[in-house]
This record gives structure tokens, sequence and C-alpha cells, in this order.
């Protein structure tokens, strides 16, 4: 795929910059247990809900905070990388 | 029939329901469980502006009625009118959090297809504007088509207000409703609440928000475990250097007060129960409240501020690793006080598995019961010495008792989630609420609760356990110039001669093997148990501390008494979290498996110790 620098493309939310936010494009439901799926839909998960990598704990692959809406939410990294991520075109 | 209307305090976790309970209710509170489910239930009186009386039940946290926790389950039931032992509520108060409208709504407008009268407490409006986030109450109120009242619960605005829409709201209740129907499709649901979320946003600024800005030092990858290590090092160092005045105090007013009682009394068989058995007993237990309530305050401070959940989520990978998630450390530190709560507070822990293995090893960690036992017994027979400048021999090894528990709830928790509790690894999932200084309100009225409960313990188990326990040791007495000691030949002596033998391998003389017993009851109860064996035996000497000091130095060695200790980190001495363990896993099977692990632990790790202090010449 050609990436050209307008259209961005989309991203895992584990792989997205710290302070990057974009726009959920899509997500992997099949790779979740059916509990995590439900809750992270009670956590407001959405297409086109606006989502940023906030921290990620320590060096061993702890999980994430990440910012959902205006709500900030723990996430296990292979829940992260399940949220495809359109990230947002940069502000000058 | 009851008639005082019954309205439910219903919202999203973190949006600050507690608060506003508190907030409405003061002290009126009654705290009870509903029957056949273990889920807390809390409710107070409140008046309305008008003076008529409303009972209010606080309704446990919930993201929406399809319920994913024991706990959501019973706040689904309560308000469909199918929980047994509530009636069904004449109608709702929902709290929201300002700041997380898009979020909380979604409940909102679930429950409000429910059909039930309802006010909504638009919560949290100062955190919100700190965060530039304006809002329009009146253009939500228009949107949701009910009444909508903006509140601070925590500094106690808006309080007034919303009890005039509450007063409105029960006018004229009637229990006839549409038949209610549960909305359950939560993308729906969702996209309707971000809608009138932005409808009712005036403004929004992209102010720097405080709790990002915490958030980057207390998550940090290196400063965030450091603050989290100082933190419990602090907690604990205070739980002992700050109670020491007021532990003296109690100290005094007992000592007084058995002095007083007994020139009052007549010499005889009541005055050794009142001297003797009541306040040595109850007063040994009761100087323990000041580091009770210490231990109790700072974890109550650490939930309100919102750090609780930043600690959790750096300790996920920790947990993890023995099959557990961060979510787990909450009813762990709590069981630091107590694992009575503890235990209680693993029902937020979805994952059931998860949620057993947490339960299991929740005794494990050191509960402020045992210090009285560890205290007395470090001081009395480990010496006073410095190891490192600034570092004694006695704090270490109060520490290392501490650091023993936790290591073998790690070992505990890695072998039962590869065997037992067999099953795929629980996720973390987790809201992070935003930082907020809680209310000292809140704080004392949480410790107030926790100053009853254990007082009433005192007063009660610890009591009849303690005066059981002065019975036996004091009947039937030794005949004149009999040259048996009034222990030795009382009943207690004569069951504790006969329990020596089961524990003798593992270094118990019989004193010990009697205050085992009835420290079945509460753990605490072991240092009563001692006292008022010594007591017995010595009717000329005040029951102080000092006293049983001297005892132990004279009767007990030290591989028997490290031995001792050893016992106290494993056994499952407590009658109370055997209950609640019965009551959260619906059976006797848990219970029973964990009374056995436990005992089994504790006597292998006793005989351990005591054969290998004894094979080091200690």
């Amino acid at each position: 795929m050609n990436a050209s620098a307008a259209i961005p493309v989309p991203v895992r939310l584990a792989q997205l910059h710290r302070h990057a936010p974009g726009t959920v494009a899509g997500v992997d439901w099949d790779q979740l247990a059916e509990p995590e799926a439900r809750r992270l839909r009670e956590l407001g998960l959405d297409e086109g809900v606006e989502v940023e990598l906030l921290h990620r704990s320590g060096l061993f692959g702890g999980p994430l905070a990440c910012r959902i809406g205006r709500m900030t939410v723990a996430l296990r990294r292979h829940v992260a990388a399940a949220i495809h991520v359109t990230p947002l075109a940069r502000q000058a | 029939m009851n008639t005082t209307p019954l309205v439910a305090l219903v919202g999203n976790p973190n949006a600050g329901k507690s608060a506003l309970f508190n907030a409405l209710t003061g002290a009126r509170q009654k705290v009870g469980n509903y029957p056949g489910v273990t889920v807390e239930r809390h409710s107070g009186r409140m008046a309305l502006p008008d003076g008529r009386p409303v009972e209010l039940i606080d309704l446990p946290g919930a993201y929406s009625l399809d319920p994913g926790s024991p706990d959501e389950q019973v706040t689904r039931d309560v308000l469909l009118g199918r929980q047994q032992g509530e009636r069904l509520p004449d109608a709702i108060l929902t709290v929201v959090d300002a700041s997380n409208l898009d979020n909380h709504l979604r409940f909102t407008l679930q429950l409000i297809a429910l059909g039930l009268p309802i006010v909504v407490a638009l919560n949290m409006v100062d955190l919100a504007e700190r965060d530039g986030l304006k809002l329009d109450p009146e253009a939500l109120e228009r949107e949701l088509g009910v009444p909508v009242v903006s509140t601070v619960a925590v500094r106690r605005r808006g309080l007034d207000a919303l009890k005039e829409r509450m007063a409105e709201m029960v006018k004229g209740v009637t229990k006839i409703r549409p038949s209610p129907g549960v909305q359950h499709d939560i993308v729906l649901l969702q996209r309707r609440a971000r809608q009138i979320a932005t409808a009712v946003t005036v403004s929004e600024t992209a102010a720097r928000r405080w709790t990002h800005r915490l958030d980057a030092l207390f998550l940090h990858p290196v400063a965030g475990p450091l603050i989290l290590l100082g933190t419990m090092f602090l907690m604990f160092q205070a739980v002992f250097a700050w109670s020491q005045v007021p532990i003296g105090w109690i100290e005094d007013g007992m000592k007084w007060l058995g002095t007083e009682v007994g020139t009052a009394l007549p010499d005889g068989v009541f005055r050794s129960l009142i001297v003797d058995g009541v306040i040595a007993g109850v007063g040994a237990v009761i100087v323990f409240l000041p580091q009770i309530l210490i231990l109790f305050a700072f974890i109550l401070v650490l939930e309100a501020t919102g750090y609780m959940v930043r600690a959790a989520f750096l300790m996920d990978r920790v947990m993890a690793s023995v099959g557990l998630s961060g979510r787990a450390f909450i009813p762990l530190l709590s069981s630091f006080a107590c694992a009575v709560p503890g235990i209680m507070a693993t029902r937020t822990i979805s994952d059931e598995k998860d949620r057993l293995t947490t339960i299991l090893i929740a005794p494990l960690m050191t509960c402020s019961a045992r210090l009285p036992v560890y205290t007395i017994i470090i001081g009395a027979l480990i010496p006073d010495r410095a190891v490192l400048p600034g570092i004694g021999l006695q704090g270490l090894v109060l520490f290392a008792l501490y650091l023993l528990g936790i290591l073998g709830a790690f070992v505990v928790a890695l072998v039962l989630r590869r065997t037992v509790t067999k099953g795929a690894t629980s996720g973390f999932m987790m809201e992070m609420p935003k930082y907020q200084w809680p209310s000292a309100r809140d704080v004392l009225l949480g410790l107030w609760q926790r100053a009853l409960i254990f007082l009433k313990r005192a007063g009660t188990i610890i009591l009849y356990t303690t005066v059981i326990l002065w019975a036996l040791l004091s009947f039937p007495k030794p005949p004149e110039g009999s040259t048996v000691s009034k222990v030795d030949y009382s009943i207690a002596g004569r069951i504790g001669s006969g329990l020596e033998k089961i524990v003798a391998p593992i270094g118990f003389n019989r004193d010990m093997a009697l205050a085992v017993i009835p420290a079945m009851a509460a753990r605490e109860v072991a240092v009563a148990a001692i006292g008022t064996v010594y007591a017995v035996d010595n009717p000329d000497d005040a029951a102080g501390e000092e006293s049983i000091r001297e005892q132990l130095q004279k009767h007990w060695s030290l591989p028997s008494a490290l031995a001792f200790l050893m016992w106290f980190v494993f056994a499952p001495q407590c009658i109370s979290t055997i209950a609640v363990t019965r009551r959260e896993t619906n059976g006797w099977k848990w219970p029973a498996f964990m009374v056995g692990y436990l005992f089994a632990l504790a006597y292998v790790a006793a005989g351990i110790t005591y054969w290998s202090a004894i094979g080091l010449g200690l």
C-alpha cells in the first residue's frame, strides 16, 4: 500500500505514538474474549471515537493507559493491538 | 408495610455516587447485606425540604443494566424489582460525571427507559470546569426529558436544589408504571449518548488536564513504581510510628481501669472475671484500634484520590506473572487492614477464576489483627538492637513477616492458577478516574464505620472468647496446698496439654497451644489469651503488657517464638474470614479448601522454622 502523507493509514492503538490522537477505524472484536469486548464497548469504544495513547507501564509489556473520548482507561496490550486507529492529521 | 418512599441511587463507577450518598444521608446510614448474595446494602435516611423522610439506597456502581459482575447484577435486579429482600424503588436518583457525559449518559438513557421517576445529578461540575469543559444543564434537561441538577457532592454543592427536585419526584408516586423495557443495544445507546453530550457542551477548551499532568508522574515507568513503593513504605511506617502515642493513652486508661475496678470490687471470682478476664482480655485488643484506623485512613484516602487505580495499573504486570490482574491489587492491599473487606472488594473482579484465586490468597496478607500478636512476641523475644544504622532487628523481623505473607501469596496464586483455578488469563480493563482531593468528611465517616465494627467485635466475639477462656483457665481450682499451678489444674490446662502433643513437633508449648484455640475467633485474641493465662497464674500482677512480656521471656524459647510467628503468617485463624469466604463463594467447598491448605502451610512452615532455629543454635 502506498501511504501518502495526506491519507493516514490505520495503525494499531498499541503502536501509536504517545500523545498523537487518532480516531478508531475498526476493532477486531473476534480477537477479544467476550467479556473483554463487552466491557470495552461499555467504556465507550466505538468506531469514530477519538483515542490517544497516554502511558505505557514499565518495560516488561505491562498495560497501557489510553484516552477513549474523555475517559482514561487502562488496557492490556493485546486489547490495544486489536484496535485500529486512523491518526489525526498533525496540526501545524 | 414500609411507606417511606424508596429512592435508588444509581450511577457509573467513579461518578461520585458514594460521596453524594454521604452528603445526602450523613451519618444516618445502615450497612447490611442482601439475602443470598454477598453485596453490601448501604441505605440511609434523608429528609426532603418539606420534611418528608426518604429512604435512599446506594446501589453498586454499574456501566449498564447488563451485569458483568455480582455487584452489577444486584443493581439491575433491584431496579427491576427482582432482588429478593428489596422492594421495587419508587424513584431513581442517578449520578453522572459531568466531564464524562458521552459515556455516562448511556447508562442514564437505559435508566430513563425503565419508566420510574428519575432525577439526574450532573456531578463534579467543578472538575469539568477545571478541565475547560462548559456544559448547559438546561439543554441536558431538554434532551433527556427529565430533571437535571448540577452538583459537587464532595463539596456539598447543589444539594438543596437536588432535594427540591427529589421532593417533586416523589410527590405523586404511584407504583404503577409502564412495563419496564431494558434497552440492550449498547452501541445504539452509546451513539445517542454522544449526540446528547455534544449538544449540551457549550465550549471545550483544550486546557491541559491536571490528571494528565499527575499521571505523567505517577505512571512514569521509573518514577511511578518508586512512588508506589514509597507510599506503601510510608503507610506501614505510619501504622507503627503514629500509633504509639494514642496506644499509650489506651494502655494507661486500661491499667487505670483495672486498678480502680480491682480495688473497688471485693476479692473473689467476680473480681477475677472482670479484671483478669474482661479488662485484661479486651484491653489487650483495643490498644490496636489506632493502628487499624491509620491503615484504613491510608486506604480510604488512596481510594478517594483516585491513586488506587494507578497502583493497580502499575502492579498489573507483576500480578499477571502469577496469573492475576492489577485489579486484584486493591482487594489485596485492603487485606492488610482486614481480609474481610478485602475479600468483599474482590466483587469488582469480573472473571470468576481470577476472583476465586484472589479470595483464596487474601488471608495471606498480614492483616491488622496479626499485628498485636507480632508486636508483643517480637517485643518480648527479639533483641532490640540495630542491624544497620537506623534499621533495628525487631523492625526487620516484622518486615520479614509481612514480606513472607506476600511471597507466600504469590507462590500460592501461581500454583492455584495452574491447578484448581486453572483458566484463561483474565483481562485488565479499568477506568482511571480523575484525581480528586478527598473530602475529610467522607474519610472520617469511613473511619467511624470501621472503628464501630472493630469495637463491636472487641465487645462481642473477643469479650465472649476471653471470658470463656478465663472460665476454662480458672476452674476447677487446685486443692489448697497443691504444688500444681492453677493453669495446669484447670480444664483449659488439660486441653492444652492434650493439644501440646499435636503441636510439640513444631516447637509449641502448652501456653501456645492454648492461645491458638481461642485465636480462631480472631487472631488478636491470642494476645488476650496469653494475657489471661498469665494473669490467672499471677493474680497479684496487674495484667499489663509489661507483665506479658516478662512472662513470655520466662516461658518461651526463641525457636518456639519464631515458630509461633510463622504459624500466624499462614494459619487461617479467623472465623469472620472463613464466614465471608463461604458467603462470597456460595458454599463450603472453597472455605474448606482455604482452611485446609493454610493450616497445612502453617504447620509445615512453623516446623521448618523451629527446627532450623534449633539447628542454627538460636
